[in-house]
């Protein structure tokens, strides 16, 4: 084995970025780097373009988005869609501030008690030892291994039976259960130490409130990246047959009518699209860090 | 003296013989019990609750109005001997699951794997641009103005500049296109939750491992990764092939959005897709339930099987 020289930069303030990986990574050829790093910048690419059109033509006037040949870019970029959504918008059957409340209580319910509810059940399952714990854990688990499609039939007779049909509720109490806010939830609570808890418990503290002064603080970027999570899901939600008054309709349903305006609301459509990205990407974007430090955890034992 | 030491002995057996009895046990938890009450009866209702009932309606003729009416194994022999679409759909599935959910796996592992060599804000924007794509909701339907049948379309009028075809495809409309374009847009889409997985176990590698590593003889970076870095994330990858395998199976909102549905021939048709068919427009429960059942045991039993299978990473 060829012997590797590690040159110590630690004294010096700057360090190219060439540089940089051999400090920890040993074992890395030229050859592979360019080969990874050509590869990704490719896929790179492929990846942000749709991304790039997205932005780009929610910025172009009317001529631009029926130009041809057509042009990825924007030439003359103006803020035209955008005031065509707000009129659209001001002159729709519902008022659209209606719409938004309507997202603003789905959201927030949704995130708030899945939050919190998940949370609560999480903690018993990642630092109580109890009759049942490991049963009800794998079926969590389990229910990861299939998506929501199967169970929507007998879902949606549930929730006529239940009677909370045509009401926020349906939307917002099947999201309170998701296995993977538990999931990720316990998975993170389990590497929290116990003397943390020990010591609230000879203070004479109970349950809950070990549980809200003591493990909810120290599971900050967890329960962010549930209350993220369950955002994006609520946000792309738009009621489908739950939901059959206008009046109840979310945000997301009102602006897809207008995409599918067709030709007409073309404008308007690619702004209305640019929204619908970009507001789980800026969510995300500010939750960044506190997800990766969540995901670190999100690991399966066997 | 002694009998007192004996009765202190006794009163340990009966007390250690208590804790072992269930009710004991359950009644000591009482306040666990309490705590994961409220996520457990939600979760009764709307997911094992429905699984059941799914199971249960498999077997019946049930139009939601009436009451469901026992017909045995009626809908299963229906739906595998004489449903030809559902076998295209089941066909389209398995293609769209063995390559999206392999591959996207992969990708998920390469980029995250080639990300962790970056630090700071160069890695974060290159996590924003692979992810952001899988929490972008509808806005796939900006693959609509890519894939337009004119000359208007993105790629046809790509093609035509450099002269590869002659006149404009309908990309949609054109069965021997519609499958393999939805599995492109479908890979864009899926680099979500287990991607961010893959890139937060990587940086929990500990570096002493590498360390280590490069002196019992490791001579490059896939030796590393096969001997040093997969086995030490093996829980991540585990996670990992849970959120793909299920995301691959339930393909079905491209389809119906980029595709239509039902789309030409039934080219784009999913297991998904013809399970709306039945359910939401035709009202033909017993027989939706049926494709959703067959739906849950080829999710779950091939999650299973893969989690068997990367128990043995770095054997």
């Amino acid at each position: 084995m060829r012997k590797k020289v590690i040159v110590d930069y630690s004294d010096r303030k700057w360090v190219p970025f060439w540089r940089r990986a051999k400090q920890t990574k040993l074992n890395r050829s030229k050859a592979g780097n360019g080969l990874l790093f050509g590869l990704m910048f490719i896929c790179g690419i492929f990846m942000a373009l749709p991304l790039v059109m997205i932005v780009n033509n929610a910025l172009k006037p009317l001529d631009e988005l029926f130009q041809y040949p057509p042009k990825i870019l924007v030439r003359n970029p103006t803020m035209e869609n955008f005031t065509d959504l707000f009129v659209l918008m001001s002159d729709s059957w519902v008022p659209f501030s209606r719409y938004i409340i309507n997202t603003i209580i789905i959201t927030i319910g949704g995130m708030i008690g899945h939050v919190l509810v998940a949370s609560l059940a999480a903690y018993p399952l990642a630092k109580h030892r109890f009759p049942g714990r490991n049963i009800l854990f794998n079926m969590v688990v389990l229910s990861m291994m299939f998506s929501w499609t199967v169970t929507q039939i007998p879902q949606y007779l549930i929730i006529s039976w239940l009677n909370i049909n045509n009401n926020y509720l349906a939307l917002i109490l099947p999201a309170w259960s998701f296995g993977m806010g538990l999931y990720l939830m316990k998975q993170f609570m389990e590497q929290l130490p116990d003397s943390l808890m020990e010591s609230a418990k000879i203070d004479g503290a109970g349950e809950f409130r070990v549980f809200w002064t003591i493990i909810m603080p120290n599971v900050k970027p967890a329960w962010l990246t549930l209350a993220i999570f369950q955002f994006q899901y609520m946000w792309g939600n738009t009621g489908g047959t739950f939901l059959r008054d206008e009046e109840l309709k979310p945000l997301q349903f009102a602006l897809q009518q207008i995409v599918q305006g067709g030709a007409v609301r073309a404008g308007a459509g690619a702004a209305v699209t640019f929204v619908i990205a970009a507001v789980p990407i800026t969510f995300f974007l500010i939750a960044q860090s506190n997800i990766m430090e969540t995901m670190t955890t999100s690991g399966m034992k066997e | 003296m002694a009998t007192r030491r004996r009765k202190v002995s006794e009163d340990a057996m009966t007390i250690a013989e208590r804790q072992g009895t269930l009710r004991y046990q359950i009644h000591k938890n009482r306040i666990s019990y309490v705590m994961i009450a409220p996520y457990f009866i939600l979760f009764f209702f709307f997911t094992i609750l429905p699984v059941l009932m799914s199971i249960v309606f498999s077997f019946t003729d049930f139009n939601v109005l009436e009451m469901p009416e026992f017909v045995g194994w009626k809908n299963y022999i229906k739906l595998l001997l004489e449903d030809d679409i559902f076998m295209v759909s089941l066909k389209n599935t398995l293609l769209f699951a063995v390559i999206t959910g392999p591959i996207s796996y992969m990708l998920c592992l390469l980029f995250a794997w080639i990300i962790n060599e970056f630090k700071g804000k160069l890695r974060a924007f290159l996590t924003l641009i692979f992810y952001a794509p899988s929490i972008s909701g509808n806005a796939y339907v900006v693959w609509n103005l890519i894939l337009t049948g004119d000359r208007y379309g993105y790629l046809n009028g790509l093609l035509l500049k450099y002269e590869f075809i002659n006149e404009a495809i309908l990309w949609m409309k054109t069965e021997k296109y519609i499958l393999p374009v939805l599995i492109v847009v479908q890979l864009w889409l899926s680099l979500g939750t287990g991607f961010l997985a893959f890139i937060a176990g990587l940086q929990t590698v500990d570096n002493s491992l590498y360390e280590a590593a490069a002196i019992d003889g490791v001579k490059n970076r896939w030796q590393e990764l096969w001997f040093v870095t997969l086995p030490a994330m093996k829980p991540q990858l585990m996670f990992g092939a849970v959120m793909q395998i299920t995301q691959s199976f339930a393909v079905a909102d491209i389809s119906i959005n980029l595709a239509g549905n039902p789309s030409i021939n039934y080219a784009g048709a999913t297991v998904v897709t013809h399970l709306l068919d039945y359910g939401s427009t035709r009202f033909e429960m017993g027989y939706a339930s049926a494709i959703a059942t067959i739906l849950f045991l080829l999710m779950v039993g091939t999650n299973k099987l893969v989690q068997r299978m990367l128990r043995r990473v770095g054997e």
